[in-house]
Parts: C-alpha cells; structure tokens; sequence
C-alpha cells in the first residue's frame, strides 16, 4: 500500500507542526478531500516537544485508546515519555477505519488491525517531514540524518536537535512525503511495539476520575427516567400518569414513540415516579416471541433440510459427498439468548440549541458516526451539527453500537427545552437489552471408508441481528457474518464444507455480542469435533492437528497449550476439554480443566490455559488480559447465563436473577501470547469462544456424557446426567 | 438540609431523607467515583466506607449517613497513592474500569482488618463485587500485591 498525503498543513498558531492527513486504507471519503472541510489534525508536534496524537477508538477496557498512538509513534519515533493522547477534535470520518469504509466504530476487535498499517505510515510521513527540514537547515543530505526518540541525529558531525526544537522552524511541505511499507521500520527495530507500556488512562480509573456517560452534568439539565414498551414495537395506548406528576421533583411526563418519559429535578425523583406509571401499549409481533418454543422451532428446521439456507461457507460440494459417504455423524447444539451486562447501564445527557437544530450529546458509544447520522436524521439537522462528547465507556461487548437511549434523551430534551440526563434503570438496560441470539445448530460430517472427514455440513438457524440492526430491511435473503463467523473453519483441510445460515424472524431484540457468531458457533464446531474423535477413538487434539496439517501456525498453537496443559498427564475427579477458535485471522487454541459434584449438576471449571497467535503482539501484556477478562466473562455464559423471553418480555430484572461471573467462579488463568510476523488482529473477543466447548469436551471426558445446550446450569448438568 | 461527613468534609445536602446515599454523592455533591451499577446491592460498584465499614451506598440512604464518616473512592488517598492504587496500577487492573472505584473500595476494607489475606479470604470478601470484564485474577494479583507491601 502507497500513501500519498495530501492534506494541507500548516505552521499553527502556537508555532507547532501540525500534520494533518487522511489514513489511507480504503477510498477516501468525499469529505476529506473537499477543500472545505475542517482541518483535521492526526499529530502535533508541539515546541515544547510534546507530541499529541489523536486516538479515535471508543476505550470501553480493551487498551486501544493507548495502543493506537503507540502504532504511529513507532514510525515517527517519538519519545512515548512525551507523547500525549487526545481524542479527535470533530468525530469526522478522517478519523475513521479503513476497516468500516472510514466510519467511526469501535467494534470487532478491528481498531489495531485496521488502522495499523495507516497509523504506521503516517509516523513515518511525519518523521520523513522532520528529517527533510532538519536536512535542509543543516545543509546535510537526509540520507545522512537518523532518529532517536524525539531525537533527529546527524552522526558525521554529531549534531542532534529535538523534535520540538525542529517545530520552531520547520514547514510543511504542500505535498507530504510519499511513504510505502518498506520504508517502515523492520521488527527488530521496534521500540515501542510488542514492548508493554502502561495504559495512559489506568491512573484515572483508581482515583475514580475517568469520566463515563453516566458522570455527565450540564448546567440547567433535568433528569430522565423511561418506561419503555416491554417488547419492541409497543407504543403508549392509555397512561394514566396523575400520580407521577404528582410526586415530589417531577417536571413533566413525556409521551414517546416507544415508551413514556418522566422528567425531574434528580435521579431519585425520576426513578420514583416512573414506578408510578400506570401504561398498557399497543401489540407488536414481537410480544408473542416465547424464547424456548423458538429454539425448538429453530432445532426442528436445522435438522429438516428441505428448508433452504444461504450458504456462508462453501468449498466443493458437502451435499453430494455427504450422500457418497462411507458414513456419516450428526449431532445438534444449541444457545440460548444472553445479556452483555455492561456495569454502567445505558444513559446518555442531550443539550439542544434554541432551535432544535444542533445537539451537544455526552455519551459512550462504540459508533460515533452512527451516532451522529441518527441524531442528525431525528433532528432533521446534518451530522456536523450533532456535537458528540465521548466518554471513556462503562463496558460495552457490542451493546453500545446502537443508540436508542440517544434517541429517547434527544426527544426528551426536545420536549423539555433543557438538557436532558436520561439513566436506564439495571432492570432497563437488562429488559430492554439487546441480547445474542439464540441459536440452533446442525451438524453433519461425511467419512470415506479410511475414516477421514470429506464433508461437513453446518447449519446455523437463528434470527438474524444484521436484520434487527436494519429494522427487518435484510428480511431472510441473505447470512449475517454477525451470526455466522466461526463456521467457516478455514484452517482444516475438509475438502467438501457448507456452512449454511437459516434465518428466522421472531422479533427478539439483539445485537452484537463480544465473541460474535465465534461465540456459539465454536461451541457447536469444536463440540462435534469432540463427539467426532470419541466415537472414533482417536485423541481429540490428534483430530485437530490431522485437520490442521496444512497450517503451521494452528499445529504450533495446538503443541504449545497441549504442553502448557500436560495434556496427557491424568488428573483424579478432574478431565481436560480442548477446543479451537479462529476468529478473523486471529488463531487461539484452549484447553479447560474440570470437575463435578454430581449430586448439585455443579461444574467447577478450575484451569483455563490459552495460546493465541494475533500476528504481530503490539501489547502483549493487555493482549493477554484481554483473554484473561474474555475468559472470565465467558465462564458465566457456560455456567448458567440465560435471558429467557415469554409473550415479548424478558424474564431476569437484574444481578440476583441474571447471575453473571463472580471472583469464586474464576478458574486459575494461563496465557501464551505468541508473536507471529503477520498483521497485527483484534484480541478483545477471542477469550471467549473456546471456553464453551472447552468445558464442555472436559466434560464429557470426565463423565462420557455430552452437553450439547449452552449454558451447562445445574439443572442442564442433571438432565444430561439423569 | 442534612449534614454529612464526607472524606472528612462536612457537606450540606438538600433531598429527601430516604435518597440513596449513592445519588446524593452522584448527583447533589458531584461525587462521581462512586458508580451506579444495580441499585439492589448486588454489583458492588457502589461501595463506599461508613465508618471505616465497606457498605452498598445504594442501600444506604441519607438519613442513615447523617452523622456517620463517609468515605469515597475520591477520599481513600488525596492523590491516588493508596497501596491498593498503587498496586492496581502496577497489575494494569481496570479495563472498562467502571467498577473499579467499588472493587478498591471493597478491598481496602479488608487490608484494614487482615492485613496478609489468603487467596480464600479475598475471594470471600469480594465475590459481591461484578467486573465483566473479568479482571478478577488481576485484583487478586493488585491485592496480594498491596498486602505484601503493607505487611512488609
């Protein structure tokens, strides 16, 4: 990939060399290239020899904010003591992933793997400006000058300058260097990247001082509380709100699209009064969705084939060889809907102008420029007027990509003429939640008559979240790569393989999920796989590393945890689970230990090893807390995390009946990161899916019963067992 | 008005008697350390210490705190030096780091009373508060970690 920097720069106001550029991955917006858009500033060298760069991914715990600048340092060589990290001044696409068509979105795990090669030219473009004005000045060819942190260096005459100094005098040039991949430093001479640094907000966040959405105050704000629609698509039919406006605190009672807002002087006030409604809504097909009927429905149509799916995966033809095969092995699985459970419950503050046609919006969202077209679309306004104050963000997993508590404080404050906090209640955020879908999986694996798999098919059948996201405008035609990741298995050489998603539309609310398709998918791949190798009676990671013959990288995962593990060693009252994942290029093999007090159903998951492979580790030790947190966020999926959804409306209300991961569930936690020489891939997401199928393969090594419903409760334990 | 001792300051507070301690530190004196996670005192965002005690503000209500020393997260050390900070900064704990103020807070009540806690015991003492994003093993890692340079 060639750069070719074009952005005006210019010597600013503070005598600081400011460059300002488009990251070139993909085409280029329009609006970066018109002359008349806002100048948009990537880095600052400032006289003083700081260096500000901007990060634009949304920090929701997952290190980017810091990892990002750390990228672009590395080319430019700055002194990290001296770089200082700010959020973009304007959420312009210029700022946005290549990844995403430049849009502002923090999802994924894509912020390190699209903007990692963009990040690095542009420091070495700004580095290459640094040299040239040094070379001028001294009269010296470039090819002489080097760098050291913040440092440029002339070894001939042993002259050096720092790179503030340089931002006395320097111009920038109309045209910025041309920059291409070899001219990036090689591995070897990395100072920043694959070496730890601390998280630049860390201190921040134990004093208590990191702001998040739900510590926004505004002069003049009132409080909002919402009781929404139990099941999407209901909307008011009688309020009888006398009594909540007649309570202590409360300003007005607003009548919204999908539910009805009281407004107050505090939080209190507000969360009193909304208990006070009294509102029956409007029907909505989605109030009939019961969650169990449908996830029998789903199983029903997964084995039945004359349902047609859309292939996601295709190689050769699974269906002919699965009818020439010398047998055949099918197994079903299924998930059930979860809850991301973000600590900070959605909220966000809106301040209007006079006229309704601007907004300042405080906020912690994944999508930025999401953001701002919707409110922009509900204000009739264009984005540039939609202000957005991002926060550092209370959890998010996928829940904070869409907006409607933006939209609903956005109508409030419309109609109360005042800024508007709006704080989803827990039992909100949780009833009114965006969950994973349920799924229901079939699987088929076709033998020739030497035992080898030749085919493989998968079916996913589930509603689709692509769909929900669109407002039903996908509808059944075609798969959603948010559902269908990780059944593609590229790494193992089945020759015949379809994955195949059926979509159904029952109408539950969902979203993406951190682990995405990776999530439940792997659960029912790796599961069957281990179904495969028991009744074949082969060792279940000589299975894998027969299939995997053809990647290096997946055999030297599969050695390194196996040995991690002491794989073969046995353990009394205990058993080992493996599993594999591949989630966009990032390769993780896993390994689970546990054991069982059969008379409760309850397992006890006591070890977790992990190896990974995500190309180049940036930061190793936030790589594998990454894993470490996605591990620990997973053993609730498995253990008995389940939304279960009758008539429309969602069962749990809170932490006492949606029973997340606590510290006396958490196994002991191993992790190898090893750094590969291929581009750099996300890490948020990938702790999680082989925990599923890990604990699950232990499980039957331990008891020679299958679980094949996620989440192995207690009560799930018992049934398999009885 | 009520009066109430916050980090060691006495603070005026006009609301109603039976607010929640943990809205009166939010919102009425701009306190926002303290988090709002669950409001039934089962997330642990919340805790702050009444006399020296780790308590859920959001079961606490302002009656209750009248004349009882209240203490935030932004009242355990004036410039983030607690042992505990220290540490958790060494551990890179937080990650989304919103529970975290609770998660010190929790903990800094147990090195009051057990100055070298077993794994067992700081399992114990902090199984009511949630992360999820799961840094459970690394608060394990920041608490050992502050009880060894307490102890020593």
């Amino acid at each position: 990939m060639t750069t070719q920097l074009n952005r005006r720069t210019f010597l600013g106001a503070t005598a600081s060399l400011t460059l300002a550029f488009p990251l070139v991955g993909s085409a280029p917006p329009a609006e970066a290239q018109a002359a008349s858009a806002p100048l948009n500033i990537w880095v600052t060298i400032g006289t003083d020899n700081t260096v500000t760069i901007v990060s634009p991914a949304a920090e929701m715990g997952q290190g980017s904010f810091t990892s990002l600048p750390l990228i672009l340092s590395e080319d430019l060589d700055a002194d990290w003591s001296r770089v200082r990290i700010v959020q973009p001044a304007s959420w312009d696409s210029v700022y946005g992933n290549p990844l995403y068509r430049m849009a502002l979105l923090t999802s994924s795990s894509f912020s390190v793997r699209g903007y990692y090669l963009p990040l690095r030219i542009a420091g070495a473009q700004a580095r290459r400006v640094l040299l040239d004005a040094v070379a001028a000045r001294w009269q010296v060819p470039v090819a002489e000058l080097s760098t050291e942190p913040n440092t440029v260096v002339h070894r001939n005459t042993d002259r050096r300058i720092s790179y503030g100094a340089v931002a006395m005098f320097a111009v920038l040039p109309a045209t910025l260097p041309a920059i291409t991949e070899k001219d990036l430093k090689s591995s070897s001479q990395f100072r920043l990247i694959g070496k730890d640094v601390p998280r630049v907000e860390v201190p921040l966040k134990v004093r208590g001082a990191a702001k998040y959405a739900m510590d926004a105050n505004v002069p003049g704000m009132l409080y909002a509380a919402v009781l929404q629609s139990p099941y999407p698509g209901g909307s008011p039919v009688t309020i009888d709100d006398r009594s909540a406006r007649a309570a202590r605190g409360i300003v007005d009672v607003v009548t919204l699209p999908d539910g009805v807002g009281v407004l107050g002087t505090s939080v209190e006030a507000t969360r009193f009064a909304k208990n006070l409604l009294r509102v029956t809504w409007s029907d909505a097909p989605a109030g009939a969705y019961d969650s169990d009927a449908a996830l029998d429905e789903f199983a029903a149509v997964a084995r039945n084939p004359a349902v047609a799916g859309v292939a996601y995966e295709k190689q050769g033809d699974a269906g002919a060889a699965l009818a020439s095969a010398a047998s055949v092995m099918r197994a079903e699985y299924r998930t059930h809907h979860i809850y991301h459970g973000q600590m900070e419950p959605l909220t966000a503050t809106v301040s209007l102008s006079p006229d309704g046609s601007s907004a300042e919006v405080w906020a912690g969202t994944q999508a930025p420029s999401d953001l701002r077209t919707t409110i922009a679309a509900l204000l009739k306004t264009k984005p540039d007027r939609i202000t957005l104050h991002q926060q550092f963000v209370g959890g998010a997993y996928g829940r904070r990509g869409s907006h409607e508590v933006v939209i609903q404080a956005t109508r409030l404050a419309a109609a109360a003429k005042k800024p508007v906090k709006l704080i989803w209640s827990r039992e909100d955020d949780l009833r009114f939640g965006r969950f994973r879908p349920a799924t229901a999986h079939h699987i088929e694996a076709g033998f020739d008559a030497g035992g080898k798999i030749v085919a493989w098919r998968h079916r996913v059948v589930s509603e689709s979240v692509l769909n929900f996201m669109t407002d039903g405008q996908t509808g059944t035609k075609a798969t959603d790569r948010i559902v269908m990741k990780g059944t593609q298995i590229p790494s193992y050489g089945i020759p015949n393989k379809l994955a195949e998603h059926v979509i159904q539309i029952r109408g539950a609310r969902l979203s993406s999920y951190r682990g995405v398709g990776n999530g439940y998918n792997t659960f029912a791949v790796e599961g069957f796989l281990d179904e495969i190798a028991r009744a074949k009676g082969q060792d279940p990671l000589a299975l894998r590393r027969a299939l995997a013959a053809g990647n290096p990288r997946a055999i030297e995962l599969f050695r390194t945890v196996a040995a991690m593990a002491d794989w073969e060693r046995k353990r009394p009252g205990r058993a080992l689970g493996f599993a594999f994942s591949e989630k966009d290029d990032t390769l993780n093999a896993g390994i689970a230990e546990i054991s069982l007090d059969r008379p409760s159903g309850k397992i006890t998951v006591h070890n977790v090893w992990m190896a990974i492979d995500a190309g180049i580790a940036v930061q190793p030790r936030n790589i594998a807390a990454q894993l470490e947190g996605g591990i620990c966020f997973a053993v609730g999926h498995v253990l008995r995390e389940r939304v279960d959804i009758k008539k429309g409306h969602v069962q749990q209300s809170n932490f006492y009946d949606y029973q997340v991961t606590r510290m006396a569930d958490v196994p002991h936690i191993e992790i190898k990161v090893l750094s590969t020489n291929n581009p750099p891939m996300g890490v948020g997401e990938d702790g999680v899916p082989i925990v599923a199928a890990s604990v699950g393969n232990a499980f039957f090594a331990l008891t020679g019963v299958r679980l094949r419903e996620l989440p192995f409760s207690p009560e799930q334990v018992l049934r398999a067992l009885a | 008005m009520v009066e109430l001792i916050v980090n060691g300051q006495r603070r005026q507070v006009e609301a109603e008697p039976r607010t929640p301690l943990l809205w009166v530190l939010r919102e009425h004196l701009q306190m926002t350390g303290t988090k709002f996670g669950c409001a039934v005192g089962a997330c642990g965002a919340c805790t702050v210490h009444l006399d020296g005690a780790p308590v859920r503000s959001c079961q606490v209500t302002l009656t209750k705190a009248a004349g009882h020393a209240v203490t935030t997260i932004e009242g355990l050390s004036p410039d983030g030096s607690h042992a505990l900070q220290k540490a958790w900064v060494a551990e890179q704990v937080p990650q989304c780091g919103y529970c975290q103020s609770g998660q010190i807070m929790q903990a800094a009540a147990l090195l009051v009373t057990n100055k070298k806690p077993s794994r067992e015991q700081i399992v114990t003492h902090m199984n009511g508060n949630i992360c999820r994003c799961g840094t459970y093993p690394m608060i394990v890692r920041a608490i050992e970690r502050a009880a060894g340079e307490v102890a020593s």
